[in-house]
This record gives C-alpha cells, sequence and structure tokens, in this order.
C-alpha cells in the first residue's frame, strides 16, 4: 500500500515523460495517491499502533540494505499532508508555458521522494528518496521560474546540496556510532537499539549536531535560511507549495524520526544551542519580513520565521510540545500551500507581486479575499485552525521541557516565541490590508474571482485546516502514540 | 433544564455564522433572518439557563493528560448567567437595529454573519471553564471585531483601524497567554474550578503570583483598552454603530472585566498586582473622560466614556469588589448600548453625520431617540435613582474604603462624566438645528425604536436591588450588601450626588446655546499625543528592527556569509562550475552523486 503511494506517481512521471497527456495523468495520479494515503490513514489500526503496513524487500544483503516501508501514526499524516498538498499543487497549475510534460513530471517526482522518506524505514532510503525529490525542485525553478530564477535556483542547489552533504556525514556517523556488530540502516531495529541504551551517551554529541546543522539547512534554521525566501518567490506556484509544504518537512520529519528518539543524549546537550537558533527563526527573521515590500518574499519568510515554532516544540523533547511540532508541520505544510496557491493567482496580474500594487481587491474578488484571509489567519495562529492547535501545545510543552533541559532558558524562549505571535499579526495584516482592503486601486475592476477549478484545490487545503482546527484529536490520537513511542522513557 | 442547553447557546451562532458564510451570502434577506433567529434563539435558551441550576460539562479538545489538558466546557453560573442575559439581550435588540441600520448596505449579508461570529466568540467567552479555551475564544472575538470594524473596509480609515485594533488586542493576548502559562506551571490545570481547588494547598513566591496576575491582567487590558493599550477602542468607531453599540460598549470590551472576575481567586493572591490594577483602572478613567471633554463626533465621545467606565470596573477589581465591577458592567452595558443606537439613529437620520456641531435641535425631530437618549444620559452621569448611579456608587463607596486617593479620582471622573455627557446632550439635542440634515431629521421605524424603548426601561431599572439582586446571584449581591453596611455608603452617595450636579450643571451653564466649542484643550483633544508617541515608538524600534534585520539578512547572511562560504569549499566550487555553464541537469546530476557517495563510503570504510 505504501509502495504505491511511492510508485504511482513516479510511474505517472515515467508515462508523462514517454508521452502520456500531461495533466490529465498528473492529475489522475495525485488524485490516487492523495486516496491512498487517505485510506492507508483511515485503515492503520490505532489501537495497534506501532509500524503497520510495514513490507521489506532486500537490496544488498551484505550490508543489510533494504527496501523497507512501514508507516506510524507520524507517517501516516505526512503521508496524507504529502497527498494533499501534491493534488492541490498540480489541481492549481492552470498552464504551464513550456515543456508541459517535463514540468508534470517534475511535480510528481518530488511527491513521490518526499511519500518515500516518510515512508521508509530504512536509513538508506530515508535519504536517497529525499535527494530524488531535491533534483526536480532545482530544475522547476531553474526551468519555469520567474525574476532572478537562476541566482535562486543557484542558491538553493547549493545550500540544499550541503545540507545534505552533512545530513550525510552525521547520517553515516550515526552509524558508526552503533557497536559494530549490531550495525544496520533499519531504523526500527536502530531505535530499539537505542531505547535498550546500546548507542553509547557519549557518542551522541558528534552525529547529532551534523544532523542539526544538515536537517537545519533543509528547514532553513536560522542562520541558513537565505536560500528559502528567494526560492520560493521564483519557484513556480507548484513548486513552492510543494517544498514549502511538504518537502521542507522532511528536515523537521527526520528530526522527530531519527536524531531525537536515536540521539536523545546529543539532543539534551544541544539543546540550548537549538534554542538561540530557533528564537533567530522567529525573532530576526520576523523582523525581517516586516520589512518585505513583496508578497511572495514576506510569505517565504513568513514561512521560515514559523519553522521556528516546530523547532521549539521539537526542542522542548516532550510529548505536548512534539506532537504539537508534529500538529503544526501538517499545519503549516497546508497553510503555506494555501497561500503560495493563491500568491500565484495574485501573481497573473501583478507579475512583481510588490504589496502597493494591490488594493481593495477584497470588493472585485471576494472570494479571494475570503480564501486568503482565512489562509492568512491559520498562518498566524489564530483559533479555528490546526496551526493554533499546534502552536498552543508547543508553548506549553516548551514551558515545562523534558528533564535534563533548562526550563528558564525554554521559558525565556517561548517568552519571544510568542511575541512573535504579535510579529506576524503585524506583516500578515499589513500585507492582506494592502492587497485587500482601503481603496481599490486603480485596475481593481479589472480583477474577479477565480474560476472553480482553481476554487477547489484551495477550499480542499482550508477545509482540512479547520477540521483539525476544530478537533485536533483527529489528528493528534495518530501522533500522540508514535511520538510517546519516539521519545526516551 | 437540559444540560445540553448551554452547547446550543454556543452553537447556535456558529451554524449560524457558517450558513451565511458558506451558503446564504447571496441573499441577504436570508442571511439577516437566519442571524436574529439564532440570537433569538440564544436568548430564549439563555433565561432558560438563567432559571435553571448551576452545572458544567466538558469535552476533552487538546488531551495529553496527565501532562497536559484543554477540554471546550461550558460552566453555568452565578457570573455566567448574568454575562449570558447582557450578551444575548443586548445582542438580539442590536441585531433587530440592524436590520433597519444595515438595510441599505449591499454587504448586508456579510454583516450578519460576521456579528453571528462574534455572538459564539463572546458567548465562548463567557461559558469557558477553563483557561485556554477562554484564551481561545478571546482570540475570535478579537477576529470578529476586526472584520466588524473593517466592515467598510474600502475605507481606508476602517482598513487601518481594524488593524490597530487586532493589533492592540494581540499584544495584550502576549502578556495574557504568557500569564496563563505561569498559572499552568504552578497549578498543573488550566480549568478554574480545578484551580481554585487547588489554590489554598499551594505556597507560591509573592512575586511569581504578582507578575502572573499582572500577565493576566495585560489580556484585560488589551480587551477591555485600558491605559496604555486604549488607543485602538476609539478608532474601532469605523465600524457599523450596531456593533460599536453591542461590540465596543457593551459586551466585547466588558470581557476583560469578566474574565478578570472569573478568576478573581487569582487576583487575590497579589496585593500589589490589585494595587496596580486599581490605579491602571482609575487613570484610565479620568484620562478617557477628559479626552472625552474635548471630543466633536458623537461617536467617539460615547467611546471615549466606555473607555472611563470600563475603566471604572477594572478598578473595581483591583479593589477586590467583583460584585461592584459586574454589578456596573450590567448596567453599562444597557445604558451605553442603548446611547450608542441612540447615536445610530441619529447618525443614520443625518445621512451618517457625526459632528455633534452639525446636529442641535434634534429633541423636537426626533421624539423617540430623544426620549430614550435621555434615559439613557441620565443613567449614565449617575443622576440619582437612575442604574449608572447604583452601580457607579457601588464601585465610589469600594474606592472610599480602600484607598482615599483613587476615591477621589473616581468622583473626579463622576464629575468629568456629567460634564462632557451634558455637553453632548444640550449641543446634540437642544438649541437650533445646525445643519440641513440636521433638520430634516426624523425617527427611525419601530424596528428601530422599539429596542431603544426596552434599553431605556432597562436603563432606569436595572440598578434596582430586586432585578440587580436576581440578576447578579447571591454571591456577588452578598458582597455589595456587605460593603454596604461597612460605612460610608451615606458619605460617598452624597459626595458623588454634588460632582454629579456640578458636572451637569456646568456643562450645562457653558454648552446651553453655544453653536461652536468655547473651550480649547489641545492635549485633550488631542488626546494626550497617545497616537502620535505611538506613531514615532513602532517607527523607532519596530520598523527601524526590521529595516536593520532586513539588510543584515541581504548582506551579511546571505551576502558574506552564503557565498563566502560556497566559494570555500571544494564542493560547491565544483557546483558553481556547472552553474557557469547554465546546465541545470548538471547539478542535477551531482546530487545523484551525494547517493553514490553514500555506497562509496559505506564499500571502502
Amino acid at each position: 500500500m505504501l509502495s504505491l503511494i511511492i510508485f504511482i506517481p513516479i510511474l505517472a512521471a515515467l508515462g508523462i515523460l514517454l508521452g502520456a497527456p500531461a495533466r490529465k495523468t498528473a492529475l489522475g495520479a495525485a488524485a490516487a495517491q492523495f486516496l491512498i494515503s487517505a485510506l492507508a490513514f483511515l485503515s492503520y489500526d490505532k489501537a495497534k499502533g506501532a509500524f503497520q503496513f510495514v513490507s521489506s524487500t532486500p537490496i544488498v544483503a551484505d550490508w543489510k540494505l533494504n527496501y523497507a516501508v512501514g508507516a506510524d501514526g507520524l507517517s501516516l499524516v505526512m503521508l496524507l499532508l504529502t497527498g494533499l498538498v501534491t493534488l492541490a499543487a498540480v489541481w492549481v497549475t492552470q498552464q504551464v508555458e513550456k515543456r508541459e510534460n517535463l514540468f508534470y513530471a517534475c511535480v510528481l517526482l518530488i511527491s513521490a521522494g518526499a511519500a518515500g522518506a516518510f515512508a521508509s524505514t530504512d536509513l538508506f532510503f530515508f535519504y536517497a528518496f529525499h535527494e530524488l525529490a531535491l533534483i526536480p525542485t532545482f530544475l522547476l525553478i531553474g526551468l519555469w521560474g520567474t525574476g532572478e530564477r537562476f541566482t535562486a535556483a543557484w542558491k538553493i542547489t547549493i545550500y540544499l546540496g550541503l545540507g545534505s552533504f552533512v545530513l550525510l556525514i552525521g547520517l553515516i556517523d550515526l552509524y558508526l556510532a552503533v557497536p559494530e556488530a549490531l550495525r544496520t540502516f533499519d531504523l526500527i531495529e536502530l531505535q530499539r537499539l537505542a531505547a535498550n541504551g546500546l548507542i553509547p551517551a557519549a557518542a551522541q554529541s558528534r552525529p547529532y549536531i551534523f544532523l542539526l546543522i544538515g536537517f537545519g539547512i533543509l528547514i532553513s534554521l536560522f542562520p541558513f535560511h537565505s536560500w528559502a525566501p528567494p526560492a520560493y518567490a521564483s519557484a513556480p506556484t507548484a513548486a513552492s507549495m510543494l517544498h514549502a509544504g511538504v518537502l521542507k518537512k522532511f528536515g523537521l520529519y527526520g528530526l522527530i524520526r531519527v536524531a531525537l528518539p536515536l540521539l536523545p543524549d546529543g539532543a539534551k546537550e544541544w539543546a540550548n544551542v537549538l534554542l538561540i537558533l530557533l528564537v533567530g527563526n522567529i525573532l530576526y527573521v520576523g523582523f525581517v519580513t516586516i520589512a518585505q515590500k513583496k508578497l511572495d518574499l514576506l510569505l517565504g519568510y513568513s514561512s521560515v520565521m514559523h519553522m521556528g515554532y516546530i523547532f521549539l516544540g521539537i526542542a522542548a523533547f516532550n510529548l505536548v510540545g512534539v506532537s504539537g511540532a508534529a500538529l503544526l508541520m501538517f499545519a503549516h505544510g497546508l497553510s503555506i500551500a494555501a497561500l503560495f496557491a493563491l500568491a500565484g493567482f495574485l501573481r497573473e496580474k501583478n507579475p512583481l507581486l510588490t504589496l502597493d500594487g494591490f488594493g481593495g481587491l477584497a470588493k472585485p474578488a471576494p472570494w479571494l479575499g475570503f480564501a486568503f484571509g482565512l489562509a492568512a489567519f491559520a498562518s498566524i495562529g489564530l483559533p479555528g485552525f490546526a496551526n493554533f492547535a499546534g502552536e498552543m501545545a508547543i508553548f506549553f510543552g516548551a514551558f515545562k521541557p523534558a528533564a535534563g533541559l533548562s526550563a528558564s532558558n525554554f521559558q525565556l524562549a517561548t517568552v519571544f516565541a510568542l511575541w512573535g505571535v504579535v510579529i506576524s499579526a503585524v506583516y500578515m495584516l499589513r500585507a492582506y490590508r494592502a492587497i485587500f482592503l482601503g481603496e481599490p486601486g486603480k485596475d481593481a475592476a479589472t480583477w474577479a474571482d477565480p474560476a472553480k477549478t482553481f476554487r477547489w484545490p484551495v477550499i480542499l487545503l482550508l477545509a482540512v485546516l479547520l477540521i483539525a482546527g476544530f478537533v485536533p484529536s483527529l489528528f493528534l490520537a495518530y501522533l500522540q502514540p508514535s511520538i510517546e513511542a519516539l521519545l526516551p522513557k | 433544564m437540559d444540560a445540553r442547553f448551554p452547547w446550543f447557546i454556543l452553537l447556535a451562532p456558529l451554524i449560524s455564522a457558517v450558513l451565511i458564510q458558506l451558503f446564504t451570502r447571496q441573499s441577504r434577506g436570508l442571511s439577516a433572518t437566519i442571524s436574529v433567529a439564532s440570537v433569538c434563539f440564544t436568548l430564549l435558551a439563555s433565561l432558560f439557563v438563567f432559571a435553571g441550576p448551576d452545572g458544567s460539562s466538558e469535552i476533552p479538545w487538546l488531551d495529553f493528560r496527565p501532562a497536559f489538558y484543554v477540554p471546550i466546557g461550558v460552566t453555568v453560573d452565578a457570573l455566567s448567567k448574568v454575562m449570558l442575559l447582557v450578551v444575548t439581550g443586548v445582542g438580539a435588540l442590536v441585531h433587530i437595529y440592524s436590520l433597519v441600520y444595515m438595510h441599505e448596505d449591499e454587504s448586508e449579508a456579510r454583516f450578519f454573519g460576521n456579528l453571528s461570529l462574534f455572538m459564539f466568540s463572546m458567548l465562548g467567552i463567557v461559558l469557558a471553564n477553563n483557561f485556554a479555551m477562554m484564551f481561545i475564544f478571546w482570540e475570535l472575538v478579537g477576529v470578529s471585531s476586526y472584520l466588524l470594524i473593517g466592515h467598510w473596509f474600502t475605507r481606508d480609515s476602517a482598513a487601518k483601524a481594524a488593524n490597530k485594533a487586532f493589533l492592540a488586542n494581540r499584544i495584550g493576548d502576549f502578556g495574557f497567554m504568557l500569564g496563563i502559562l505561569m498559572v499552568w506551571t504552578a497549578f498543573g490545570t488550566v480549568v478554574f474550578s480545578e484551580m481554585e481547588a487547588v489554590r489554598d494547598q499551594l505556597s507560591l513566591p509573592a512575586v511569581f503570583s504578582t507578575i502572573a496576575v499582572l500577565l493576566i491582567f495585560c489580556g484585560a487590558v488589551g480587551k477591555s483598552a485600558q491605559l496604555p493599550l486604549h488607543v485602538w477602542l476609539p478608532d474601532a468607531m469605523e465600524g457599523p454603530t450596531p456593533v460599536s453599540a453591542l461590540i465596543h460598549a457593551a459586551t466585547m470590551v466588558a470581557a476583560g472585566v469578566y474574565m478578570l472576575a472569573r478568576v478573581s481567586f487569582l487576583i487575590e493572591l497579589s496585593a500589589t498586582a490589585q494595587l496596580i490594577i486599581a490605579w491602571v483602572g482609575i487613570l484610565t478613567a479620568v484620562m478617557a473622560a477628559l479626552m472625552a471633554t474635548q471630543q466633536d463626533d458623537i461617536k467617539r465621545i460615547l467611546a471615549y466614556s466606555t473607555l472611563s467606565q470600563l475603566g471604572y470596573m477594572i478598578c473595581a477589581i483591583g479593589l477586590a469588589s467583583p460584585g461592584a465591577a459586574m454589578f456596573h458592567l450590567f448596567t453599562h452595558a444597557f445604558f451605553k448600548a442603548l446611547l450608542f443606537l441612540g447615536a445610530g439613529a441619529i447618525i443614520h437620520a443625518l445621512h451618517h453625520e457625526q459632528d455633534i456641531w452639525r446636529m442641535g435641535g434634534l429633541s423636537k425631530k426626533m421624539k423617540w431617540t430623544f426620549l430614550t437618549f435621555t434615559a439613557g444620559y441620565l443613567a449614565l452621569i449617575g443622576t440619582p435613582f437612575f442604574s449608572g448611579f447604583f452601580s457607579k456608587d457601588a464601585i465610589l463607596l469600594a474606592a472610599w474604603q480602600q484607598n482615599k486617593l483613587i476615591f477621589l479620582l473616581g468622583l473626579a471622573t463622576a464629575f468629568l462624566t456629567a460634564f462632557y455627557m451634558t455637553r453632548l446632550f444640550v449641543v446634540t439635542f437642544l438649541g437650533q438645528t445646525r445643519s440641513d440634515a440636521a433638520s430634516h431629521a426624523h425617527d427611525g421605524p419601530a424596528r428601530m425604536t422599539v429596542p431603544l424603548i426596552i434599553l431605556a426601561v432597562l436603563s432606569v431599572v436595572a440598578g434596582y436591588g430586586f432585578i440587580s439582586n436576581a440578576a447578579l446571584g447571591h454571591d456577588l449581591a452578598q458582597q455589595l450588601h456587605l460593603a454596604h453596611d461597612a460605612g460610608g455608603a451615606i458619605l460617598v452617595m452624597i459626595l458623588a450626588t454634588v460632582a454629579f450636579i456640578v458636572g451637569a450643571g456646568g456643562g450645562w451653564v457653558l454648552y446651553k446655546g453655544q453653536t461652536k466649542d468655547p473651550i480649547l484643550i489641545p492635549l485633550f483633544k488631542n488626546k494626550f499625543y497617545f497616537d502620535e508617541l505611538y506613531a514615532a515608538l513602532i517607527a523607532g524600534t519596530q520598523d527601524l528592527l526590521a529595516t536593520i534585520a532586513r539588510y543584515i539578512d541581504q548582506w551579511f547572511i546571505d551576502g558574506l556569509l552564503v557565498r563566502g562560504l560556497s566559494g570555500a569549499t571544494w564542493a560547491t566550487g565544483f557546483a558553481l562550475r556547472f552553474l557557469q555553464f547554465g546546465n541545470l541537469q548538471g547539478y542535477a546530476f551531482l546530487f545523484g552523486l551525494g547517493v553514490v557517495a553514500t555506497i562509496y563510503l559505506l564499500v571502502f570504510r
């Protein structure tokens, strides 16, 4: 079942490259991928817990290298996110100017790579699938991007290349930290070893910092964040949605799935460093966001900023904080995808997306104003949306962090994080007002609401955000037991 | 009473808001009907709940027990009962009034949808059985207020006012959430009843409880527009007048007072915090009253008056008299809603004229509006035997018994209130009409005047013991009686009456027959220059920091760090060479190398 989620988009991408009708095939594959993810989500036996839908195929027996997939609650939520955002990203893509086939193939490959990473229970494939997803991301920005696409593609390539490299070193270092006789790529096995204390505390510090920086670069952890906003600004809409919404979550997922359970002592050792960096994400990047004058950069920076909250939950290292972080990963993925989709629509008439080039659009385009308002409110963490539930759990989790962590440092970081909530209201309301409120600009009359085919994917994303916001337990019921199993007893 | 009744009260307006937003936005009449039906239903249900027994029920929302637990729960007790009556009672009247007031507005459907959203949020605050849930609805009230202030969003001033209101509230909420977190670390729960149960077993350091209480108070400072976050409320008058009456006079802004009354068992933990709260309240009361004396916009005068009266209530909380605070909240809701709706009737009749100097002589043109407005006016300025007289007296008495300086400031506020309201009253209703619009004004239809009449009756009688004691419930009423018997009651009443006579008399003498303001005090007219101060402060701190941060990001982090780093390492230099060929597929290959490298390292390790 999980392999279907990974290989349907890959096969569809191959089919498209070989000449199948691009958009129809892509939409069909995305819908199938989403439906199977949803099916897996629903048929997961919560009472039983642990990894289900497990399957394993030996690749290189000598190294105990297996193609192994399996899903617990955390993976399932991330797979559902992948399915939702992929479907929405393909759906909102109205027309592709050139090489339509390659475009849709790239989009599907990103999705396949992300799904593969979330479903893998083998460290090697976990890493390799993410690499698979990165390459088409660069291609999408370089070939179909707007504005300074080459600079942006260049920067993201170098940067994420570096990040992946550091991550690889960290993973190898982690592999070597396990006593020789027990070494394996099997994540489930590794987790069992770690729970039994077989990964020595003294050997955890170095691999952890490599993982933190490696994953951190991929997640745009301060000060490794400056690749993200220009990349999202110039990427085609579908690529921004998929990367900011899904692929960037790979790093966070990796921290929760690999770094926390396998290197708990390393995590505690470096917690204070992480706190400083994540406050950089929230406060410093928050201020940078306020100063933005273009919507695409503003959204890019705001996405970087919100990573700080997820880091805070992960750093707290307790059930409440990490579960909140996972919920916020899901929520942020949906809300930023919706925002980039809507920004993509706005770009059609105002290619530069400068904020003062708009005004009063809620009058000629009320649906657009309404939908953007919902997505914006979601992203700044208003109650009713999943983002709020996640943030609330993070704040409470961080205020009483796990034993062995400095509560006062965490409380101080939480104070800054709470101030970040004010900052995000400042820039989001400012942007909303500039675009949708006030006197309609002189060309406001030429605006109209998007067509129905564009609306449905946005509605889909917003609806899930609202459902998860009103009844977060629907998702926490999956996340909580999985995360409890990942945290040291 | 069915235990599910309070849940229906919460759900009815939510359903109405969702229905309107999703399905009936095209139909103005249908949307208005749904919204009015939902509020009438909540009023009826509230009456049932009021007559029924206390109780509470909850469902889990965020459940990490034992570490952390947030239920969505409803509490029915004396405090929430009186607040339910106020919110749904005034709410129903304002909805009905809006049928006329908003009838010509093309966005009537959106208006009623947002009004229902507000009712949902506000009732959530009222019924909340825990801090986290209260915070949720607290924020939602901020959202619905934002939407309603910005109802006429094509006006720049309205869009700006909406943003300002939201941000001021969020700044307050920053402290509020922090306070909740602190209390939670100490109590281990956010549920009010559980907190109250363990309070006496805890011995918290004095500094801790003072800071925690003051942080929670921040929430009230934002929502109830106390100094120094009061600046949003006068600007919020950009919203339609029914909104000003319901949200920015009777209910939302009173939520801060209600919240503090709800957690009075926490406030009591710190005498220092209580004193600070009392002072913030009374200073807001005096300063807002001073500002009100020099405003010319009828709604803004009432807005400053609201600030001032909220200051009284907050002060009463600080004086450990939640009974007096809730009593004044109760009476104020009626007469201030009445005054706003009366002002709305005038603005409606005068085609959106709000300057009192362009009114005049309306007593003859708008009989019903005049009569009802008079009742509200007399109640607000504390005319003996009107409702405001009794409730203000309760607060002044508490001040007299505890802190004479605060009492004097309270008395000064009473004097100023009588003065500026008489100015408003005389200039608006008496003398000659001073504009074309004013000379053609007339009363609105029955759907507009009937709510005014009902509110006028309540403004007169709400202070009488048989009503207020029943509304406030046994405990709060008992508190008022004990205070009354503790001495000073007669003297305070006499002094308050003197302040009322001097203020009203002064206003009458100064403004009778005037066609323009004989007094000019720039400090008051310019609201103590708070707006200018804040504009400078924001430009000097936030915007400056933002600009600096952006430059650092562009030139240092991205400029030097990234490019320097990329030039230094071999791997990226290699990538650069690919880039210079402009061959994107080239670095696709580079990434393949990452995978290859893994295998390489594994084979040769």
